[in-house]
């Protein structure tokens, strides 16, 4: 393959193969090694620098996003559509009594439950019917009511006794789990005794314990009543929240249904609250953690680009003689502005590949470290090298067009 | 016997302030299998009427024709590729790249003008023979003497077969010894048909050459 083909005249033109051309560049930077390699160096920083930030900013994103995946992407909430502006007016809860039975028989719902706040008419919760001078013994607790699906549907666990079931329900029981922290402000530590506490006048048994809750976080510092008995002793009118766990990959599709099987009649007067779709958060996490490393990995690319233009200068003035000598032997300018250009970009390219190869093993070494799985765009270390030989080929645009413009005369004179 | 160098009320000058005139019509013709030495004192503008006469350089004015071909029509890529193929060069500071080899320095000599790459090993190795070299092939310059660098740099220059082996001062950074050993070197060259053209100021190389031009200050005369 010929760079230049000759015009065809008498004299004709001069020419230099792409091979001939490599080797002459290849020679030239071999002629001097060290300063070679440091030269490199620059670009290869960059490179390192911004294959590096790439790989571990997709790769911690992937990893966030598994962690999503575990909790968060399996759960879907469903409430009633705040009404006017400021959700003021008559509210008329549009989520039926029996919202756990309809939601269960949906194909991908692991469990499900109402919660609802209960209205206590700020009547204070204790333990023990007597006045301890000494500790404060009445305390402010949220009481929530519930149906029984609802500790399955948020992962709740236990430290003592039971949940209540559909038959504490059914019978309106006054029976009652509290949170771990309620239980320690109500002094409350074991069930066998079947402890009693009061909410005013109203007297609820525990049956349970919670000790974590992994939705509806709210319950740790509250107490939770089934449904019917919150309907009894406190005149609930209607639930007014569902919490849901899915399979996974199932949220988005549950999140359709659930209204409808709510509310046939006018399913928009729910309002589904549905994960984020995986992708969103993982662009969110990268472009926090690319902006400030990418700045940094391209500053340290011009750094080296600036001193691929510097040495390739030098290295110009250096071999005046040899440029001189090239013309008399039947180089053109544009053959000896070519040498140059493949050297800068040779420099550039080694810089690239050498960068590409250390950010992917700063990508493995810090994967190992934190034990995640290395993800990498293959299009990044791909696309390094070539970013190294344009930048390195940029670089000597201003050197090789100093070599080239230099008088053959001048040149054989100047130089040794 | 045909005309190599065909120049006609050649001049130069340098754009000053103040201009300066560094050939003022010269003329002058030599043909093929000529040796001619061109002598003068130093700045007298020998090395620009070589310059010229190498197509290193264009005249200000005149005419000048290499090989029947009028330089002043050719573009600075033609002017260099007609360097390529019918000049051969030969410095006083031999000009060799101390990182290659001596083959690989004389290859450079045939890496512009179109040597296809496969013959240029053999044209090279066959110019190092010619010089007295065929044993030194590998040898980077640094391993070589004075008078071994210049048999390279010769050996550069002639590897082409160009039409025309110029060459300035050849004997400069030699002593005395080894110059007779490069001008004999010339007249075998010379016997073999190559055409030679020698700016010294070295007496002895003036006595090899069949022809001597003298300039001074610019103004070309030919010794009888």
């Amino acid at each position: 393959m010929t760079l230049w083909r000759g015009r065809n005249r008498s004299v004709g033109r001069s020419r230099l193969s792409w091979r001939d051309l490599t080797s002459e560049a290849v020679a030239g930077l071999l002629a001097r090694p060290s300063r070679t390699a440091l030269t490199i160096l620059g670009t290869v920083l960059g490179i390192t620098a911004l294959v590096a930030t790439l790989g571990i900013a997709r790769t911690a994103g992937s990893q966030i996003v598994g962690q999503f995946d575990a909790l968060q992407a399996t759960s879907v909430t469903v409430e009633n559509r705040t009404e006017g502006f400021f959700g003021g007016g008559p509210q008329v809860s549009h989520i039926p009594w029996d919202a756990e039975a309809r939601l269960v028989r949906l194909n991908g719902v692991v469990a499900a439950g109402t919660i609802t706040r209960v209205d206590t008419q700020g009547e204070l919760v204790r333990s023990v019917p007597i006045n301890d001078p000494l500790g404060q013994s009445e305390f402010a607790i949220d009481v929530y009511a519930a149906s029984p699906g609802l500790f399955d549907a948020i992962d709740a666990t236990l430290s003592a006794g039971r949940f209540f079931d559909a038959g504490h329900d059914a019978r309106r029981d006054p029976v009652a789990v509290v949170g771990p922290a309620a239980a320690r402000r109500l002094n409350i530590t074991r069930v066998d005794q079947q402890p009693a506490i009061f909410v005013g006048d109203t007297t609820l048994v525990v049956v349970g314990i919670l000790t974590d809750v992994r939705r509806e976080p709210v319950l740790l510092d509250a107490i939770v009543v089934p449904n019917g008995t919150a309907r009894r002793l406190f005149g609930l009118q209607a639930p007014t929240k569902v919490a849901i766990r899915t399979e996974l990959g199932a949220a988005r599709l549950i999140g359709e249904q659930a209204p409808v099987a709510l509310e046939p009649n006018d399913p928009a007067t729910l309002r589904v609250i549905v994960p984020p779709e995986p992708r969103a958060v993982q662009e969110a996490v990268e472009s926090d953690v690319n902006t400030l490393f990418l700045v940094l990995g391209a500053v340290a690319l011009l750094v080296g680009a600036i001193g691929i233009a510097n040495v390739t200068l030098v290295s110009v003035l250096e071999r005046v003689g040899e440029i001189g000598l090239r013309r008399a032997v039947g180089a053109a300018r544009r053959h000896i502005a070519a040498q140059f250009l493949a050297e800068s970009a040779a420099m550039g390219l080694i810089g690239g590949i050498i960068g590409a190869s250390a950010g992917v093993l700063v990508v493995v070494g810090v994967s190992a470290a934190q034990q995640w799985t290395p993800v990498l765009d293959l299009r990044v270390p791909v696309a390094a090298p070539i970013a190294g030989a344009v930048i390195g080929l940029v670089a000597g645009l201003y050197p090789s067009w100093r070599a080239a413009s230099l008088e053959p005369v001048d040149a054989l004179r100047g130089g040794t | 016997m045909s005309v190599i160098v065909e120049l006609d009320a050649v001049r130069r000058t340098f754009p000053g302030p103040p201009a300066v005139e560094a050939v003022r019509d010269a003329t002058l013709t030599v043909e093929e299998g000529d040796y001619v030495a061109v002598v003068g004192p130093s700045g007298s503008g020998k090395s620009t009427l070589l310059s010229i006469v190498g197509c290193l350089d264009r005249p200000t004015g005149g005419r000048y024709e290499l090989t029947g071909i009028d330089v002043g029509e050719l573009s600075d890529g033609e002017l260099a590729a007609l360097r390529g193929r019918r000049v051969g060069f030969v410095f006083q500071a031999f000009h060799l790249l101390q990182h290659r080899s001596a083959l690989e320095n004389v290859e450079i000599g045939l890496l512009y003008n179109q040597t296809p790459r496969r013959e240029r090993r053999a044209m090279a190795e066959a110019a190092l023979e010619r010089v007295g070299l065929g044993h030194r092939i590998e040898f980077p310059p640094r391993h070589l003497s004075g008078g071994e660098q210049q048999r390279v740099a010769i050996a550069r220059a002639i590897a082409p077969r160009p039409s025309l082996l110029l060459c300035d001062e050849p004997t400069g950074n030699l002593d005395s010894k080894t110059s007779e050993a490069i001008l004999g070197l010339f007249d075998e060259l010379q016997a073999d048909g190559l055409t030679l053209m020698v700016v010294t100021h070295d007496p002895a190389v003036s006595r090899h050459a069949r022809r001597t031009v003298e300039i001074v200050d610019g103004v070309m005369a030919e010794a009888s």
